[in-house]
């Protein structure tokens, strides 16, 4: 890795895509002492700098992911901060927020702390850890968000855990507001899910397994945008998948409500029947569940439209012991951040979003939504970049990526898009060439 | 094998002519059970073992004994007192009792698709005697057997499904039975027990008792779980048996005068069938045992390599 501490280095010729500065041409990216020293046509290139020939590639901002677990402290087995982050790196990713459900959960600074102490070792991704809503995830008190907010939390959630009470859920909203935090909300309602494991419909009942309606998302959405229109809190919404939800979406923002939404790209990609198509497959189960066709159409459109900020992969590392049993008793979640840009890249393919946008909601847009920095290629700004051949197919084999875990729906498929360099305040901490 | 199938996990992913193939066969079984020494060699030095992680004696006994007349040995393992509650996984429980080499492994379990699950992960074939709420393919495959044998043929016959659809297995595996041979199939019972796209896998649905049973050639009626009256998906079994059992008057008055009645047992005497029903002239609930033997008997035969043609001919299953 010597190479990659030149003081510069040329990313020649790539398109440029750059949303947040209205960049979509071919440009030459020049990056010095780790920051974008001039994006442009012609640039020239100093005797000892660093040359990545971009030629027919995309070069972008690195990607930012909203929705990250890590799984340090506690499930080591599953993955670690390092792992995770080297894992983000291989995916473009130079930026990941880190949800708190850790063991112990991160509704304290000391886990913070360590988190981010765990990130700098590391050195392959910029970490922004979430804090909790309430202490231990319970849905009882509320968290320190000054002393989170502080230490380094970006947002508060308590992901995988809906906040049943309406009441606590609008105090955080109110409370958050005084440091400016958004409050990051897994909806579902879980009495009206009881056992359900997939999505309610004909799949569900065809294969005998408990439904898990997409009215029990949708209820919650529409309960909590009423809840940041009482409090004027920040609400972002987690991991979009039914039309409902996308439609409660819309209409808040359209009044002009302070609401964000992400969505992930299996939610964007899969459906239902994949479950009865891979025969049970649990690298198929998640939370939420897929949906039918009908919800990924409408989830497509509300990241077309802006509804939809932000794709972020809800990467869930789970070791193979949580994952080889039966459907009923696996775990929920899969892996994302390595697959995420072909899996979402073939939607501009397919003619549901342009190519510009597919890149702003990988960085801009997430970067907004949670007020982080990057996000963009705007000189001055730390270099954190993304070049990917939009072309090149490989097959998913599961034992080659970099993440502690497998559990990927997409293995043994090939998929076109591929990261080849990650750049990480100037450094390359990610190369691939095909082989 | 069965057609190209080595386990029997769905009567969903079976052919007309799979079902058909083992409910002729199951003909030949059925001879064998009327003889004076019911024992033919066709499995011996083959073994079946029934794994059992749900309590069931009607489906294990049939399995088992089906096993022993065609002089296989069986083992049953149960759930209970096992390795299970030591915190076993099901694939380790499962790999450990392949290491026991048995040809055919017999699951029954709470989850769907566990069958396909340990499937996918042993060498030896699986049949499900039951996944959740998924299928119970030899349910489905006698009950298919009884209304053939009563009525002849399946085609252009109506059955009419009653109970808690959402939860039973039965209703799936002989939905997909009976409409491959020609039947329709009609599903009823309150709006709560009557799971989403039921009409996309090809039933009509009825809430109306009367109207469900109006014309019908068959009727099923499932037996109400007393876990579903807390769930809550009817206020009590007294508003149940009200609207959708079945007692004598209804039967004289709705039914057609030669339309057979089924149950899958065990039965809820004055909940969904009142007892002058179930044991009246209708019911062909005892039958429904005997033939659950001859078709597993013939599900055993046909998966552990014997063919219709050589049963009849070779193995002595004529007289």
């Amino acid at each position: 890795m010597s190479s990659s501490h030149s003081a510069v280095l040329v990313i020649q010729g790539g398109r440029v895509i750059d949303p947040a500065n209205g960049v979509d041409g071919v440009r030459s990216v020049v990056v010095r002492d780790g920051r974008i020293a001039e994006v442009s046509e012609r640039v020239e290139t100093p005797r000892d700098a660093r040359v990545l020939d971009a030629r027919g590639r995309w070069v972008t901002p690195g990607f930012v992911d909203l929705h990250v677990h890590l799984r340090e402290p506690g499930h080591e087995y599953k993955e670690t901060v390092e792992t995770g982050s080297r894992s983000a790196a291989a995916g473009g990713f130079t930026s990941v927020c880190a949800m708190p459900n850790t063991v112990p959960a991160n509704d304290n600074a000391s886990v913070t702390e360590l988190m981010l102490a765990r990130a700098a070792g590391a050195g392959l991704a910029r970490v922004y850890p979430l804090g909790c809503i309430t202490r231990g995830r319970k849905g009882e008190e509320l968290a320190e968000y000054g002393e989170l907010k502080a230490a380094g939390c970006v947002a508060v959630t308590d992901d995988g855990s809906p906040v049943a009470s309406a009441a606590v859920m609008r105090r955080a909203l109110e409370y958050a507001r005084a440091f400016g935090l958004p409050v990051a909300v897994h909806e579902e309602d879980l009495l009206l899910v009881g056992k359900g494991v997939m999505n309610e419909g004909a799949t569900a009942t065809r294969l005998g397994l408990n439904g898990n309606p997409a009215q029990a998302e949708e209820v919650m959405v529409v309960r909590d945008v009423a809840l940041a229109e009482l409090t004027g809190g920040r609400l972002h919404i987690c991991h979009l998948s039914a039309a409902g939800s996308v439609r409660a979406v819309r209409e808040a923002k359209r009044r002009g409500l302070p609401v964000t939404a992400e969505a992930s790209p299996h939610h964007l990609t899969l459906t239902e029947e994949d479950v009865a198509a891979s025969d049970y497959d649990t690298d198929m189960k998640m939370n939420p569940p897929l949906r039918s066709a009908a919800d990924v159409r409408a989830v497509q459109e509300g990241l077309a439209d802006g509804t939809i900020d932000a794709i972020a992969t809800d990467h869930a590392p789970h070791a193979v012991e949580d994952k080889k049993v039966e459907f009923d008793a696996a775990a929920n979640g899969i892996i994302g951040l390595e697959t995420a840009f072909p899996v979402v890249a073939e939607l501009c393919r397919r003619g549901v979003i342009s190519e510009k946008r597919l890149v702003e909601a990988l960085t801009s847009g997430p970067c907004r939504c949670f007020s982080l920095p990057g996000g963009t290629l705007s000189v001055g700004a730390p270099a954190d970049v993304a070049v990917v051949d939009p072309n090149a197919e490989w097959v998913v084999d599961p034992e080659r990526l970099h993440s502690r875990s497998r559990n990927t729906p997409w293995k043994g498929r090939r998929l076109r898009g591929r990261v080849t360099h990650t750049v990480l305040g100037g450094r390359v901490v990610h190369e691939w060439s095909p082989r | 094998m069965i057609g190209r199938h080595r386990h029997l996990l769905s009567l969903e992913a079976y052919s007309r002519e799979d079902i058909l193939q083992i409910l002729d066969l199951a003909v030949t079984m059925k001879e064998v059970l009327s003889r004076p020494v019911k024992k033919v060699p066709s499995l011996r030095g083959k073994s079946v073992v029934n794994l059992f992680f749900e309590t069931s004696t009607r489906t294990r006994s049939s399995f088992e004994i089906a096993a022993k007349i065609l002089s296989a040995d069986a083992l049953n393992w149960t759930a209970s007192g096992s390795s299970v509650s030591k915190g076993e996984t099901l694939l380790d429980t499962a790999r450990n009792l392949e290491a026991m080499r048995p040809d055919v492994l017999v699951v029954r379990h709470a989850a769907g698709g566990a069958p396909s699950f340990l499937a996918r992960h042993v060498a030896c074939s699986v049949v499900s005697a039951g996944d959740g709420a998924h299928e119970h393919p030899t349910q489905g495959l006698l009950d298919t057997f009884t209304l053939r044998e009563k009525l002849g043929t399946l085609e252009g016959k109506i059955v009419a499904i009653v109970g808690d659809i959402s939860h039973s297995r039965v209703a799936r595996s002989d939905l997909h039975a009976m409409t491959k041979l020609g039947a329709r199939v009609r599903f009823c019972g309150p709006p709560t027990m009557i799971p989403k796209g039921a009409e996309a896998l090809g039933a009509t649905v009825h809430h109306e008792l009367r109207e469900a049973v109006n014309g019908a050639d068959a009727v099923i009626m499932l037996r109400i779980q007393h876990e579903r009256i807390g769930d809550p998906l009817i206020p009590n079994t007294r508003e149940y048996s009200k609207f959708w059992g079945l007692n004598v008057r209804k039967t004289n008055e709705w039914l057609k005068p030669d339309a057979v009645i089924l149950h899958p047992g065990p039965i809820n005497r004055g909940v969904e069938l009142s007892s002058d029903v179930a044991d009246g002239p209708h019911s062909l609930i005892l039958d429904q045992v005997q033939n659950g033997v001859a078709v597993r008997m013939a599900v055993l035969y046909l998966l552990c390599g014997g063919s219709g043609e050589s049963a009849r001919a070779k193995e002595g299953l004529t007289p």
